[in-house]
């Protein structure tokens, strides 16, 4: 489909990503996760499924977790998006990132991005959940190499890090 | 040298960092230039002629490259162990959703159409889909019998056995399909030139499994093929052999596009396209004496090898060699087959072959046990094999292994009796049954037999021109943590900081051929190698007067540098070569099949709803000898997560087939376990150490997957006394067994009465 008079017309997107301004120039149904990937070069959100399954593609718009492949850009217009690439302060990584790193939460990796931010959203509404807590949490997620049991340990041990940590 | 010994301590994982930032590259994650997106035109039918192919109306066809098995440079197969499988079909098809045409595209968004627009028109022949269809031969489609391949174990004299019998037990088992579901589907790019030749990127396990079929297919000699690994998304056995065909399709396409082509399935055709578990079928007849041991019997092990060869033969070799589990045969005949049907190629998936016949193994020593009046426990104690009793194959165990103890700790730390007890008592009330049960097994590390030898694997450790370590290895990253133990390795050897090793991203222009990512074999096996050229490195400065016998990582450093600026490339070289006193017949199935065992207790407790008849695992106990555990974080989290999918192949994951296609191809519908559906699982290690594996490591990545079908079926049939023989159990299935014979009401009782006449051989 080229862009000419007889394809759909694309559109001009507005919307904030790991906290700075973006405008893409894209078709508005196109999925939000191709316009991170292919537009943005944002290439840490993963694609495991295309259906929603899998949470490969979760990402946090205006603070929800979503699939995103699929939430249409246009749904996206006017958010705050954040993906994996806006979690770590520079070189400085996010404590989840860190707990995943020391407790074996990611082995092939290809879950990792949308787990942490599964994760993340979790801890945001439960900064002390309990296993029973983080295995309801992150079932949306799908990980084919841990069996889980290492990842809800990070999830602990980030958890127990931030509390204490000094404020 | 540092003192602080690396082996055995949890080292950050090498590639860590960019896993959790997002900056690890995918295949999906590389763009080239001007690139194509290619897609595959796949058969609709499992079987037939194909009489013409007719490219539909409203698509602009000129825009396309097509490509059909007429553009193939070289031999139209995927070349593995045998060539029977084509890359693209050319007249005939074998299986739905064979490849037949490539098409290439600049923009990706149009290719799902064109693929829907080409119409083939077949003549279709009549199809065969299960074992017993192959076996019937009503049509013979490979072959002239339908048979991959045959093997027989004898040991002993059997004809003897059954008139001593105090007991004949027989029974019949199977195991479904199982999909591996990483969660990064297939994909690959290739470019071609002229005077380079073609090069392709993917996710992939095995590249010189790779490198040798586009030689073949596209007609190029060794230097002008090149395979680079990407960071893999996970793999399972399931990126062994297929990638070669997407990598010969990105291949085929870029020839004759002159342009780079990225393919990348989509879940659904990943699902319905790639391989899978090889479902078989598992026939037990036992001698068995009044005090429970066993004198002798016949397994019979069929697998459905699909439509091709590809790698059947060698799961079905690993299938039969562990088909007699951890327990002393005096004598047994074990006659293993491997049969095509009309459904794509099974192939590898973690265990291959071994989750298969260890179940019916370990469900069958329940059968065994009941015959003989004793417990699931005592009957698998009395037939442990011993240091120096024979395997099957007739191999000496020659390790110190004592399961009879590793029992007693798996006992132990899971509660087994009291809650078996509390189970019995409590199990007459409620709407829930609760049951514990038991899988004793092992698994072989590396190749089987002789396949060591063939493979001869080389690895390389290079001293740098800036003084650091770099490992040159085949063997692939995909989860396991790869990178990180194998650098341990050589820094261990070395006696350097782990921080100084790093490890060459496998591209076989810069590495050597390994061998495989596959049999559990890459601690043990290249390890041991890469221990061996990392201590050649220190040798050849050392006797070049430019270190000494002792020495710090800085002096290490400088006088790698100082070597290198002399001579140049810096690589030591290490070549696989067997072990003394290793034999292996090949024709009779004897000798040493492999050259270390991992030994395992695997006990499960589930609960059945008796309203839902969905089953759960509650506790999960996986204790294992593997040897030395060089990174216990890695090595727990290959157990954990091997016993997931375990529980997912027993309770979960059904291949639903139709005309040997796949008709739940989704992650909708193709139920794999969630977070929540699973207990804790309890990892336990003992470590026996093992002469044979780098620092005295053996094989773990299988191991996990062949215990938990059989511990939780035991369990199932512990809670409600009603037997299953079959994996997956699905909720519906026991819904059908309790509601069949009217046992709801009171299974236990009726149970007894389902056993009888259950075992066919019955009691003498």
């Amino acid at each position: 489909m080229s862009d000419s008079s007889e394809g759909p017309l694309k559109a001009e997107i507005s919307f904030t990503v790991n906290g700075g301004p973006k405008r893409v120039r894209v078709y508005p149904m196109e999925r939000l996760l191709d316009v991170l990937r292919l537009n943005l070069k944002l290439t840490g959100t993963k694609e495991g499924c295309g259906e929603g399954e899998c949470g490969s593609c979760s990402v946090l718009m205006d603070g929800a977790l979503v699939n995103s492949c699929l939430v249409p850009v246009l749904q996206a217009a006017g958010t705050s998006i954040v993906t994996i690439e806006g979690l770590a302060a520079g070189e400085k990584l996010h404590v989840l990132q860190e707990a995943f790193l020391a407790c074996g939460g990611a082995q092939c990796g290809i879950c990792t991005p949308g787990m942490i931010l599964a994760s993340f959203h979790l801890l945001n509404r439960k900064p002390q959940p309990t296993t029973e807590e983080i295995r309801e949490g992150l079932s949306g997620n799908l990980c084919r190499c841990t069996g889980y049991s290492q990842i809800l340990e990070s999830v602990t041990e980030a958890a127990f890090r931030t509390t204490k940590a000094p404020a | 040298m540092t003192t602080e010994r690396i082996i055995g301590n949890s080292v950050p994982r090498k590639e860590g960092r960019d896993k959790v930032t997002g900056r690890s590259q995918y295949v999906d994650d590389m763009v080239l230039p001007n690139m194509l997106f290619g897609a595959t035109v796949r058969s609709q039918i499992p079987r037939g002629r194909i009489k013409g192919i007719t490219y539909g109306p409203g698509i602009a066809w000129e825009e396309f490259v097509i490509v059909s098995a007429k553009d193939i440079p070289g031999k139209n197969c995927i070349a593995l162990i045998g060539d029977d499988q084509p890359c693209l079909a050319s007249e005939l098809v074998n299986h739905p959703e064979e490849p037949i045409l490539l098409l290439a595209h600049p923009d990706r968004h149009v290719l799902y159409k064109a693929v829907e627009s080409v119409a083939i028109e077949y003549d279709p022949s009549p199809a065969i889909f299960t074992i017993e269809e192959s076996e019937r031969r009503s049509e013979v489609i490979w072959g002239e019998d339908n048979v991959f391949k045959t093997c027989l174990i004898e040991k002993g004299e059997l004809e003897g056995v059954w008139g001593k019998a105090d007991y004949i037990v027989e029974g019949e088992y199977s195991t479904g399909a199982q999909e591996q579901l990483y969660i990064e589907n297939n994909g690959m790019i290739a470019v071609f030139d002229a005077a380079q030749g073609v090069t392709v990127w993917g996710s992939l396990q095995c590249p010189y499994y790779i490198h040798k079929a586009l030689m073949a297919l596209c007609n190029l000699p060794a230097e002008k093929v090149r395979v680079v690994q990407m960071e893999t998304g996970g793999a399972f056995g399931g990126k062994e052999e297929y990638p070669s065909m997407i990598a010969g399709h990105a291949a085929l396409l870029a020839m004759k596009s002159g342009r780079p082509v990225k393919i990348i399935y989509d879940r659904l055709e990943d699902m319905a396209a790639t391989t899978k578990r090889h479902p078989s079928r598992t026939r037990h007849r036992t001698a068995v004496s009044r005090d429970g041991k066993i004198l002798g019997g016949e397994i019979d092990f069929t697998i459905d090898g699909g439509a091709y060869l590809t790698l059947s033969p060698v799961v079905l070799s690993r299938g039969v060699i562990h088909a007699g589990g951890p327990y002393y045969w005096p004598s047994v005949r074990i006659r293993g087959k491997a049969v095509a049907t009309n459904a794509p190629p099974h192939g590898a998936f973690r265990g291959f072959g071994a989750p298969q016949s260890l179940f019916a193994m370990e469900r069958h020593m329940n059968r065994i046990a009941q015959a003989a009046g004793l417990s699931p426990v005592e009957i698998r104690r009395r037939n442990f094999l011993q240091p120096g009793q024979a395997t099957t194959t007739e191999q000496v165990v020659r390790e110190s292994i004592n399961l009879g103890r590793l029992l007693d700790r798996a006992l132990e730390v899971s509660d087994y009796h009291s809650k078996k007890q509390r189970f019995a008592n409590s199990n007459h009330n409620g709407s829930t049954r609760k049951g514990m049960g038991i899988a004793v097994f092992l698994h072989g590390a590396g190749f089987t037999g002789s396949g060591e030898r063939y493979l001869s694997s080389v690895v390389g450790v290079e001293g740098c021109a800036d003084g650091s370590v770099r490992v040159r290895v085949s063997s692939t990253e995909f989860g396991q943590g790869t990178k990180t133990v194998l650098s341990q390795i050589a820094a261990e050897a070395l006696g350097l900081p782990y921080e100084n090793v790093c490890i060459a991203q496998p591209d076989t222009l810069e590495v050597p051929n390994s061998g495989p990512t596959v049999a559990s074999r890459t601690v043990m096996v290249v390890g041991k190698l890469v221990q061996s050229a990392a201590l050649g490195i220190a040798q050849t400065l050392i006797s070049s007067n430019l270190l000494r016998e002792r020495y710090s990582a800085d002096e290490f450093r400088i006088a790698c540098k100082n070597y290198v600026a002399e001579h140049g490339q810096f690589i030591s070289w290490s070549r696989y070569e067997a072990p003394d006193g290793i034999f292996w017949d090949d024709q009779k199935y004897r000798g040493e099949a492999y050259a270390t065992f991992a030994w395992a207790i695997y006990i499960a407790e589930v609960s059945v709803d008796l309203a839902t008849y969905g089953v759960s695992v509650d506790d999960f106990v996986a204790l294992q000898e593997v040897g030395k555990v060089l990174h216990p974080l890695l090595a727990r989290g290959q157990i954990i997560g091997g016993v997931a999918q375990g529980i997912g192949f027993s309770l979960y994951e059904k291949v639903v087939w139709q005309n040997g296609r796949m008709q739940n191809g989704q992650m909708t519908n193709y139920i794999m376990p969630t977070s929540s559906d699973l207990p804790p699982i309890r990892v336990f290690f003992e470590e026996l150490g093992n002469v044979y594996g780098a620092y005295g490591a053996k094989g773990i990545g299988e191991l996990p997957m062949d215990g938990p079908a059989p511990a939780i079926i035991n369990a199932v049939e512990d809670a409600l006394g009603v037997r299953f023989d079959f994996v997956p159990l699905l909720p519906e299935d026991i819904m059908d067994a309790l509601e069949k014979d009217g046992l709801q009401k009171d299974p236990i009782a009726a149970s007894s009465a389902r056993n009888t006449v259950g075992s066919a051989g019955g009691v003498r």
